[in-house]
């Protein structure tokens, strides 16, 4: 059922147009953080405003809409932007990766591969990537346009001759089409191959830091690295308690008093499609 | 054994249950009126309007009702509404020359034309508890006299006169409008003077008090402090003349600045102003002290590094909503990313763990 008090999909049509005009340019110009006049949604800033005024402004009544945070279609706030749509839009919803049209998340990319005619959109809480590098959106903007990137070569070596690694485990950083610098939004570094080559759409939405950004399909994204130290994805070396998948990104959970731990996949259609078709990890019942 | 977490939305729906319960409190205490909260919160619901770039006092009332007394809570709710309104159009420029003024003050001038009003200010109460408020509240009425017909001018006028401040020439540019467009860098100052009416009380009173204490130091007098209504008109193309659609109170404050001048400016009196929808006249302060701080650049003075003087800094920090939010998303899971960093810092402690067990052997 839609409220009928509020337009579809919420946001007045002036508005929408200003976010696809902003989407549009962030996909002719992919990497590139396009300023726009986000708008104070009815949920706080940092519970995804950006990534939903992106999904208000590309829904339509035939889209199928899935959101995801932690890679779950369960966890709180999955919940509550997902029935926001329900009553402001009226669309038909799914937890199925495949049969969605558009999917928002926060944190993960579904394991499932995406197809060509879907949209993936990106709840950002700080889309600048050098932002604690250099704290002045004046600078870093400028940064960006001289494509002064010696800063964040500089932090990732200086990662590597201390801990012997680079220290960043998620929202790591991407160069795209070897132009722009950019900040994947906090997933884990496990899923930074996802981002390159995708068939479907990526948009990036930060609300508070009123900023699109977008990757069009098949676009190069390349994850920094050093030639002797190259990009590595990882994730907990188990299989998945439930499923028994071994590629997959995993959850860690307490189970007991005494600090026991059992992995678990964070993509909740994943793990549940794979345990429907019949496979299981030595904790399932 | 574990079983995956559903129910979401149950627990959802629960908890909002949970919170009107609270809201409500015990049911045998009688439940506040929005409009006992309008007039009796009315300093609570100009902030409200003032943070929440909203003035509906109804709407503010609502809202502190709703969120329980948060004042953060209520103007996020006010901020949230205002977002969903068409906008038909903008007023004329108010005049606050012809307020009728509940207030006026001056700290500069013992007295001039207008007079000195003290109007319903706490700024001599004693503040002792007023126990006779707690059995009841009757309050004798005020002694009154009829205002005083005409203008009150603006002390600043006064020194304008003798050149001794510095010129504010009248400007027709539109102003720009953070509501409607990216707040980017460079601001200029009717932006900046924008974001700083409807930033954080509290904020604005810290960074106005750090420029007293020393960082960006720019010596104030309160020139004038004025608290009243005044009519709001807009042009009507139909009519092809302006009506007034209604009245607003608003606080408004100049203060007047030692200034020994610079490279490209003379030795005067520099101004500051703050403007603020209501009776909110610690915000109005604090608000003509930020924004004289940060006129350092214009002005051709030398940025000491204080906080008050870095727009970036005051703008990108001084809404709490935005702020509010993004502390408090800290909250939500992040189950991914702490997974992330726990396999890092576990493979990080692998590493110096096989190197000190190496160093030792040898």
């Amino acid at each position: 059922m839609t409220d009928q008090a509020y337009n579809f999909a919420y946001l007045d049509e002036q508005t929408k147009r200003m976010i696809r005009r902003a989407i549009l340019k962030g996909l002719a110009i992919p990497g590139y953080q396009v300023p726009f006049a986000s708008r104070e949604m009815p949920m706080p800033y940092g519970w995804g405003t950006g990534g939903v005024q992106v999904s208000a402004a590309v829904l339509t009544p035939e889209d199928t809409f899935k959101v995801i945070d932690q890679g779950a279609d369960d966890t709180t706030n999955a919940v509550s932007i997902r029935t926001f749509f329900q009553r402001t839009a009226g669309v038909a919803t799914t937890t199925s990766t495949s049969d969605a049209t558009v999917i928002q998340t926060r944190h993960r990319i579904p394991e499932e591969a995406l197809s060509e005619g879907q949209i993936l959109v990106y709840q950002v809480p700080i889309p600048e990537p050098l932002r604690f590098l250099e704290p002045r959106e004046s600078e870093t903007r400028k940064m960006h346009s001289l494509e002064e990137y010696g800063l964040m070569h500089v932090k990732l070596y200086e990662d590597i001759s201390r801990h012997g690694h680079i220290a960043t485990s998620y929202a790591y950083p991407v160069k795209v089409e070897g132009r722009y610098v950019m900040d994947p939004s906090p997933i884990p570094k496990f899923d930074n191959p996802k981002l390159g080559d995708m068939a479907a759409i990526q948009l990036f939405g930060a609300g508070r830091e009123q900023r699109i950004y977008a990757l069009p399909p098949y676009t190069q994204v390349v994850s920094l690295d050093f030639e002797d130290h190259p990009f590595e994805a990882s994730k907990a070396d188990h299989p998945c308690g439930m499923c028994g998948a071994t590629d997959s990104y995993l959850d860690e959970l307490i189970i007991d008093d005494a600090g026991g731990r059992m992995f678990v996949c964070s993509d909740t259609d994943y793990c549940e499609a794979r345990q429907a078709a019949g496979h299981k990890g030595k904790d399932a019942a | 054994m574990y079983v995956a977490v559903k129910g979401g939305e149950r627990a959802i729906e629960n908890a909002h249950a949970w919170l009107a319960e609270e809201r409500r409190g015990n049911t045998d205490i009688a439940e506040l009126s929005i409009a006992q909260i309008r007039e009796q919160l009315s300093l609570a619901v100009n902030r409200v309007m003032a943070e929440g770039s909203l003035y509906d006092p109804d709407l503010a009332a609502l809202a502190i009702k709703q969120a329980r007394g948060d004042l953060i809570e209520a103007i996020f709710l006010i901020r949230a509404y205002r977002t969903t309104l068409p906008r038909f159009g903008a007023s004329e420029p108010v005049d606050t020359a012809i307020m009728a003024c509940d207030r006026r003050i001056s700290a500069t001038f013992k007295d001039l034309p207008g007079g000195q009003v003290l109007g319903p200010t706490f700024d001599y109460t004693h503040r002792l508890l007023d126990f006779k408020l707690a059995a009841d509240g009757e309050v004798p009425r005020a002694p009154s006299r009829d205002t005083e017909a005409g203008n009150v001018a603006h002390v600043t006028e006064f020194l304008n006169r003798e050149g001794l401040i510095e010129e504010a020439p009248h400007d027709d540019t539109p102003p720009p409008d953070l509501t409607r467009e990216p707040l980017e860098m460079p601001a200029d100052r009717a932006l900046r003077l924008q974001a700083l009416t409807r930033a954080d009380e509290g904020f604005t009173l810290g960074l106005a008090y750090s420029t007293q204490r020393g960082y960006g130091r720019n010596h104030a007098f309160v020139g004038e402090l004025r608290i009243g209504s005044v009519p709001v008109e807009m042009d009507i193309p139909e009519l092809g003349f302006s009506v007034e659609i209604g009245e607003v109170t608003l606080t408004e404050c100049e203060t007047v600045n030692q200034f020994t001048g610079s490279k490209t400016e003379p030795p005067q009196f520099t101004r500051c102003y703050g403007l603020v929808f209501g009776q909110t006249e610690r915000k109005a302060i604090s608000m003509a002290l930020v924004d004289r701080a940060l006129r350092w650049e214009e002005l051709g003075e030398d940025n000491v590094g204080a906080p008050a003087q870095d727009a970036e800094f005051v703008l990108y920090h001084a809404d709490n909503i935005q702020a509010t939010g993004f502390l408090e998303h800290i909250k939500l899971p992040h189950y991914v990313d702490f997974q992330s960093e726990l396999e890092l810092v576990r493979k990080l402690r692998r590493e110096a763990g096989a190197q000190q067990v190496q160093a030792a052997a040898e």
